[in-house]
């Protein structure tokens, strides 16, 4: 079996540092100017253990240096290097490497988000079997795996014969998303995370209730730390708040603290100040954490405690999860570990969903 | 005249084997009717009062009105067309076949059970007689009582609810009862359900002030029974669960669930308002459980009576039989008596008896069928649902998610999903393209967990024929929906109004049930 691999050096630098993507040169420098760690590789060499281990006898083809080469490496394989990108990386050697990798292999592993897809789809379409490794800020499309983990798991278990289905490739240009077009993906359910679903039953009744939930949890003064997504959203909107739908926000007392806040910011505030945190699942996907707001970091996680931290969904949004646990993936398999394995979703006011919690590390 | 028996539609052996059943060419009226108060025409009326002779003396000021009533101003006739043009323009259980109303149990009422409460000894009793004058009717009551304590294991039964919802809060109210009177009240604030319960179960104890936990289906679409020992603790007050629930799955492990709520010192309350699949086979107090409700409109052939006084039945054991709203109905050997002393009693739910009219029919009804017959009204529904079950899915499309190769009980949960992949054909559309031959079903599953549901619920009241045409419905538009989706999109087209726009039934901005209402939204 002989596995491609590209991986985008850069993707998810602007995460942590709460930026909402990591696509242009100008905000990779400002996420390394901000301190931000580069993790793609690291997250592609586990993927690639988790396939060896199964797959001792796959081969790995892949671009030099920080583009897979290192990953192949730290993962104890001697890859076969087909491409040598320019310095610094760039999108256009995303393509080239895929373009170049395409016609040798059977199956095309990528590390990065959204945007790194959107490079995958223009390079290869859909000439060959593709499965994304996440590692990006923004996972909206339906082409990765739901932790790299499950890719290398994914990757091993497909051979020419596997159900291919085709995977939206998403991405938010300019405020909304767009579709972009499909990739052919190993047709493996549950591991595969599912395309976002749009309609998360947001109407004003589930809403307010939710709100009124959290307002009943919340002591005067105290800090409500609320993710990205559009059930947060709605809820600031129906304290008449208006926060951004993809980065995190920091309310009291039903006003706004500060928005797009980094995680260091994020630390800071909650160190400061008793906080809760609410999140909501990313819809039909069901992550809760480490897609898209990686600014909850597992230092922020902590401090606030796995206590006060709070999911939020309509049950309209629960029904479309279509019964796939929600995912955790801090980047933290210790704190990953400490989430109970069924989590109290606040559905309305005084209504919560007892729903199961898959960390890898259960 | 003979009892209403589940195999009166079992023709001879050699009759049975059914016709191909030929889809009806079906048109439904369109009259284009007014509302009623729209057909006013000033001065008309229904009877002519005459004059009277004599002088009438002046009503004291504070009795009398300041304007006439705003009532139409109609003569007998126009009443009368007005209402069969509306009866026309509809559908329901004495008309169509009606098993497209999963969950709600739509079968016959039979009209001998009309004509009881329709004797002037029961339709002319006032509530407020004295109790010696109303004997029989408490008879007819005690017993009544009697049976559904048979019927579920249970030590007593209020009669009082005015409908499943009504049971299932007084049920929530004993509950909050007995959690006070053993000085938990405070402490025990939180009732456990289920997704495929009926949502009654939540909103009821929710509406009564306890916090709400929804355990999700697992992967053959029974609750999770991790969830449930994740969810009880000091804090359960109770479980409250349907079963089978609305998918027609019966949950095997249902004495486990009670076991689990029951450790955790919570109690458990069984919705049986569909006992349908189970009269004769299981009973709530064998599986453990603390309370329980029927729908007497269901189970027991009562008219469902559209949002008007159907019958709930709430029957308890004996631990919670003091917290039982009043009055109960007492029999002291001799006389019966309404018992109004009940210090502990969670109060009055409905004034005087209940709604005797049907809890005389369902009376009657039970009677007629005895304890054999009861069972062979379940063995009937149970079969007739596995034989439309057999045939629906030979339909291109259609599914029966979870649970599989287990039988479903009285009624299935079907979806069209790969219907829907393979055409864009919503469930809700062939919901609408099935009325186009003179049936229809409806789709009130929210929120899907089911992709594109559709919920038959098959009772005993259907004869194979029927099942076979209403199959043949499904068949047709299925096939339409890949040939011809088209027409499927636009229906209905035989109906008496085209398509509506379901938006609006969202939003209560929109909504006028009185005609008051309706002119205060014009204004
Ligand atoms: C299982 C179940 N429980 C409770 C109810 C509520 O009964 P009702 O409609 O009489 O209030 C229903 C009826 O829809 C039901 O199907």
């Amino acid at each position: 079996m002989k596995v491609g691999l590209v991986v985008n050096p850069v993707a998810g630098v602007g995460g942590r540092v709460g930026l909402k993507g990591s696509d242009s040169p100008e905000v990779q420098q400002q996420a390394f100017a901000l301190g931000a760690v580069a993790r793609a590789g690291e997250r592609a060499a586990t993927a690639l253990r988790e396939l060896l281990a199964r797959r001792p006898d796959a081969a790995i083809l892949t671009a030099a240096g920080a583009m897979g080469e290192e990953s192949a490496r730290a993962a104890g394989l001697t890859p076969m290097v087909v491409y040598v990108p320019g310095e610094p990386t760039s999108a256009a050697d995303t393509v080239a490497a895929a373009r170049t990798l395409a016609p040798h292999v059977d199956l095309l592993l990528f590390a990065g988000g959204d945007g790194t897809a959107r490079d995958i789809l223009e390079a290869v379409g859909d000439s060959l079997p593709v499965l994304g490794i996440p590692t990006g800020v923004k996972m909206h499309s339906a082409v990765f795996a739901v932790n790299p983990r499950a890719a290398g798991e994914v990757a091993a278990s497909s051979s020419s014969s596997s159900r291919l289905r085709d995977a939206e490739v998403v991405d938010r240009v300019d405020g909304t998303t767009q579709l972009f077009g499909h990739l052919r993906v190993p047709d493996i359910p549950t591991r595969v995370q599912q395309r976002k679903t749009g309609s998360s039953g947001i109407t004003p009744d589930a809403v307010s209730g939710i709100a009124a939930e959290l307002a009943d949890l919340l002591t005067p003064g105290e800090l409500l730390v609320l993710g990205p997504g559009t059930t947060t959203r709605a809820i600031a909107a129906a304290w008449g708040v208006d926060i951004p739908v993809l980065g995190v926000s920091v309310l009291a007392d039903q006003t706004l603290v500060a928005a797009d806040v980094s995680g260091d910011e994020l630390l800071k505030l909650v160190t400061a100040t008793p906080a809760r945190i609410a999140v909501t699942p990313i819809g039909g996907q069901g992550f809760l954490l480490g897609r898209g707001n990686q600014q909850l970091t597992p230092e922020v996680l902590r401090r606030v405690g796995l206590d006060r931290l709070h999911v939020v969904a309509t049950e309209a949004k629960i029904a479309a999860l279509g019964g796939r646990p929600l995912l955790v993936d801090t980047g933290d398999d210790r704190l990953d570990a400490a989430f109970p394995r069924y989590l109290r979703v606040i559905s309305g006011h005084r209504r919560t969903i007892l729903y199961p919690l898959h960390s890898e590390r259960h | 005249m003979s009892a209403p028996s589940p195999h009166t539609h079992v023709e001879p052996a050699e009759a049975r084997i059914a016709p191909k059943p030929r889809l009806r060419r079906f048109h439904q009226a369109r009259w284009d009717e007014p509302l009623i108060f729209e057909l006013t025409s000033p001065g008309e009326r229904g009877v002519g009062v005459p004059v009277p002779d004599l002088p009438v003396p002046d009503l004291p000021p504070g009795l009398r009105r300041a304007e006439a009533p705003a009532l139409p101003e109609m003569s007998q006739p126009h009443v009368l067309r007005h209402y069969l043009r509306l009866s026309q323009e509809n559908l329901g259980v004495d008309l169509n076949v009606d098993i497209g109303q999963g969950t709600c149990t739509m079968k016959y009422s039979p009209k001998i059970n009309d004509a009881f409460v329709r004797d002037p000894r029961i339709s002319e009793l006032h509530p407020l007689q004295d109790e010696s004058t109303v004997q029989g009717v408490l008879e007819i009551l005690y017993r009544l009582e009697g049976l559904l304590k048979e019927i579920s294991g249970m030590d007593r039964v209020s009669l009082q609810p005015g409908a499943g919802s009504s049971a299932i809060y007084a049920n929530v109210t004993m509950i909050r009862a007995y959690h006070a009177a053993r000085g938990e009240g405070d402490q025990r604030d939180e009732v456990i359900t289920t997704q495929f319960s009926h949502p009654t179960n939540a909103a009821a104890p929710k509406t009564a002030g306890y916090k709400v936990i929804t355990l999700m289906p697992d992967a053959d679409g029974y609750p999770d029974i991790e969830a449930l020992k994740a969810a009880v603790g000091p804090r359960t007050a109770a479980l409250l669960i349907t079963n089978p629930e609305d998918t027609g799955i019966f949950n095997p492990r249902i004495e486990e669930f009670v076991r689990i709520v029951h450790e955790a010192g919570g109690l458990c309350c069984y919705d049986q308002a569909n006992a349908n699949g189970i009269l004769g086979i299981t009973r709530a107090r064998d599986a453990g459980f603390d309370l329980c409700h029927f729908n007497l409109h269901k189970t027991f052939s009562t008219p469902h009576a559209c949002g008007g006084p159907a019958a709930g039945a709430s029957a308890v054991t004996e631990a919670l039989a003091p917290f039982l709203p009043r009055p109960t109905v007492e029999f002291d050997g001799s006389r019966y008596h309404l018992d109004d002393d009940r210090p502990e009693s969670v109060g009055k739910i409905r004034p005087f008896y209940g709604v005797v009219s049907n809890l005389v029919r369902a009376y009657a009804w039970i009677m007629a069928l005895g304890a054999e017959g009861l069972r062979d009204v379940a063995e009937t529904a149970v079969l007739n649902n596995n034989y439309l079950i057999h045939k629906v899915l030979q339909i291109k499309g259609v599914s029966l998610p979870y649970a599989q190769g287990r039988r479903r009980i009285e009624q299935a949960r079907y979806s069209w999903e790969q219907l829907n992949a393979d055409t864009g054909i919503h469930s809700e559309q062939i919901g609408y393209r099935v009325s186009d031959f003179g049936t229809h079903y409806w789709t009130s599953h929210h929120p899907y967990l089911v992709p594109e549901p559709m919920t038959l619920e098959p009772t005993e009241s259907y004869s194979q024929a029927d099942l076979d045409e209403y199959a043949a419905i499904l068949a047709e538009v299925a096939r339409e929906a890949y040939e011809d989706p088209e027409t499927v999109r636009t229906a209905p087209h035989n109906g008496p109004i085209h398509q509506m726009k379901g938006e609006s039934l969202d939003d209560p901005g929109t909504w006028a049930v009185t005609w008051r209402a309706y002119q205060r939204k014009l204004a």
